[in-house]
């Protein structure tokens, strides 16, 4: 069994985002970047699967910045390679990190033959597309995503991914493999690992890189970003400010009022 | 002539998504602005009946195929691109659903054409077509323009629940259907063999008349109880956005918005919760809305109707405090 995690960076939201002085992207001087959060999930699961079945966990991450750290703990984690995809500009789509990875992973010793190939279901930059249908749909692999579940019986035999509905709602699906599926939330939260063991991951372990040669223009593809803003409340909410007791107390009459109590 | 406005309709387990009729509404307003026809697309087996809901449309391209019966996004886009083959569309809009997720993608990678997520607005002007897009869990909202084209060409969008009221976008009346057929694989590399029904809970949090949800910002398992201290004053239940869920903090039974639960309490109280587009999608329709949120920028207050900047942690003893005190100095019904 072999499986191969793809990892994105992503901005993270829990800092403020600023904008960049053009108005059409964000001040990547001022932004902390983090693993897609769902990427983490598809991380989690791969690594539940090897311990369950055996065989290998290889992630293919795309050069950002902190992807080195993300790498390395993934490694700390339980992944038996980590590759990082080099030599494309900064600032590509969805689309393009699509085409970077299925290049990777078509080019790069031993990536191939894969199983499974797990990533998040959606990040929340994927302004262009989706990177799990796009590689699947490059590698000529069937896709399901929002998975929360993947059960794998005999060798040779097909998957079965449980995916979410609405309403609580899910859904067995049997799937033929090598699949790609775009995981939502793996069966147990991500693991914690100590930061001495991602230390120690850093000391012995070694990142391998691979080199993709620059995509063809897709320029008819494109989408640009003609002008990005900070989300300004629409001036919905009335704000109740003062002390944590001032505002509360204001909130309470209002509930009070409403006969909501 | 550009060509029509058209939208997927999602249909699943026999009946209409309310999203479909929110991008109707849209695709309603954009088709009569352009001057173009608006088409819905409905896919399924043996449920040419639904074409009646969608009476917003000016008409329906109903595609039936025993292979097209659940919703599998490799085999629907398929089945799109066939229809699209001849005319094509100027714009699709597919729901951004855990129902139709990864349609347009495939749509767009197979027709060779621009997809947009995040939209919830699109303006077309001559060939251009602008749309506007909530990205970064609602942080961020960006004016998108879709490729350099020398003509009108065909765009993806994804269309986030919430974009329109869905009433503007129900209509039941005979309208005209084109069925059309595809040729589809009968591979069956993907195939759903059965739905699992959620678990009933302790509660049920779609009766319940006043809700107290925790997001992120609630930041333990540990602080749970300062959460449950005001259930305890509200009445109601406690509730969680995807985070909490995901960490085992509460248990799937009480997970509200795109995969959990749609719910529309008397109060809605959100505590530490961003808002992010797939949350607001389970909660927005509760009657009144309150949120405490440290970030003054977070998503959440744009449908909240009352706001409190502040910590959490600090603020949920205040106002169970609060509540506490007004309620034992109220005089007793």
């Amino acid at each position: 069994m072999h499986i191969l995690v793809l990892l994105k960076m992503v901005p993270d939201v829990v800092e403020d985002l600023e904008i960049a002085s053009d108005g059409k992207g964000l001040d990547l001087e001022y932004l902390r970047m983090i693993l897609s959060e769902s990427d983490d999930h598809a991380l989690e699961q791969a690594l539940l699967l090897k311990e369950r079945h055996g065989g290998k966990v290889t992630v293919l991450a795309l050069d950002a910045p902190e992807v080195d750290d993300a790498l390395f703990t993934a490694a700390a984690k339980g992944a038996d390679r980590v590759v990082k995809v080099v030599g494309m500009d900064p600032g590509f789509t969805t689309r393009q990190a699509a085409g970077f990875f299925s290049q990777a992973i078509a080019e790069q010793p031993g990536l191939m033959p894969v199983d499974l190939v797990l990533t998040g279901v959606q990040a929340i930059d994927d302004l262009d597309g989706l990177v799990a249908p796009l590689v699947a749909d490059e590698l000529r692999m069937p896709y399901l995503g929002i998975v929360t579940g993947i059960v794998l019986d005999a060798p040779g035999r097909p998957a079965r991914a449980i995916k979410e509905f609405p309403a609580g709602v899910r859904g067995e699906f049997e799937i033929r493999l090598p699949a790609v599926l775009g995981i939502q939330a793996a069966e147990k939260p991500p693991r914690y690992v100590p930061v001495a063991k991602v230390r120690a991951a850093m000391k012995s372990g070694k990142i391998e890189c691979a080199e993709v040669p620059t995509l063809a223009d897709d320029g008819w593809l494109a989408v640009n970003i003609l002008e990005m803003k900070r989300n300004q409340p629409a001036g919905h909410a009335e704000m109740l400010d003062g002390s944590p007791e001032q505002a509360c107390e204001k909130l309470c009459g209002i509930l009070a009022g409403r006969g909501l109590f | 002539m550009t060509g029509p406005i058209c939208v997927l309709a999602e249909q699943w387990r026999g009946r209409i998504s309310e999203v479909t009729y929110e991008a109707l509404a849209l695709g309603r307003e954009v088709a009569d602005r352009v001057g173009v026809p608006l088409t819905a697309i409905l896919t399924g087996c043996n449920c040419r009946e639904l074409t009646r809901m969608l009476g917003a449309a000016d008409s329906v391209i109903y595609v039936d195929h025993e292979l097209l019966a659940e919703v599998v996004p490799q085999t629907c886009a398929e089945a799109l691109v066939q229809i699209f083959a001849g005319a094509r569309p100027r714009v699709l809009l597919v729901p951004l659903t855990n129902i139709s997720l990864g349609i347009g993608t495939f749509v767009g990678v197979r027709m060779g054409v621009p997809v947009i997520n995040f939209c919830k607005d699109i303006r077309i002007t001559g060939d251009k077509l602008e749309a506007q897009c909530v990205m970064y869990g609602g942080k961020i909202e960006a004016t998108v323009e879709a490729g350099a084209p020398s003509g009108p060409q065909p765009v993806v969008l994804g269309i986030w629940p919430g974009v329109r009221p869905a009433d503007k976008g129900r209509a039941e009346r005979d309208v005209p259907v084109m069925d059309m057929p595809v040729v589809l694989d009968d591979t069956q590399a993907v195939r759903l063999c059965r739905y699992i029904e959620p678990e009933a809970g302790d509660v049920d949090l779609t009766k319940q008349e006043v809700l107290v949800a925790v997001g992120r910002g609630i930041q333990d398992r540990g602080n749970l109880p300062l959460a449950e201290e005001l259930v305890k004053v509200l009445g109601g239940a406690l509730c969680g956005s995807r985070p909490v869920i995901d960490q085992g903090w509460l248990p799937l039974s009480r997970q509200v918005g795109k995969s959990g639960l749609m719910v529309k309490p008397k109060l809605y109280v959100a505590l530490g919760i961003s808002g992010a587009p797939e949350h607001v999608e389970g909660m927005k329709d509760a009657g009144l809305i309150v949120a405490v949120n440290s970030d003054a920028r977070a998503p959440i207050f744009n449908v909240a109707h009352y706001g409190i900047v502040g910590d959490v942690l600090e603020t949920l003893p205040a106002l169970t405090a609060a509540i506490d005190a007004r309620k034992a100095a109220a005089p007793h019904a």
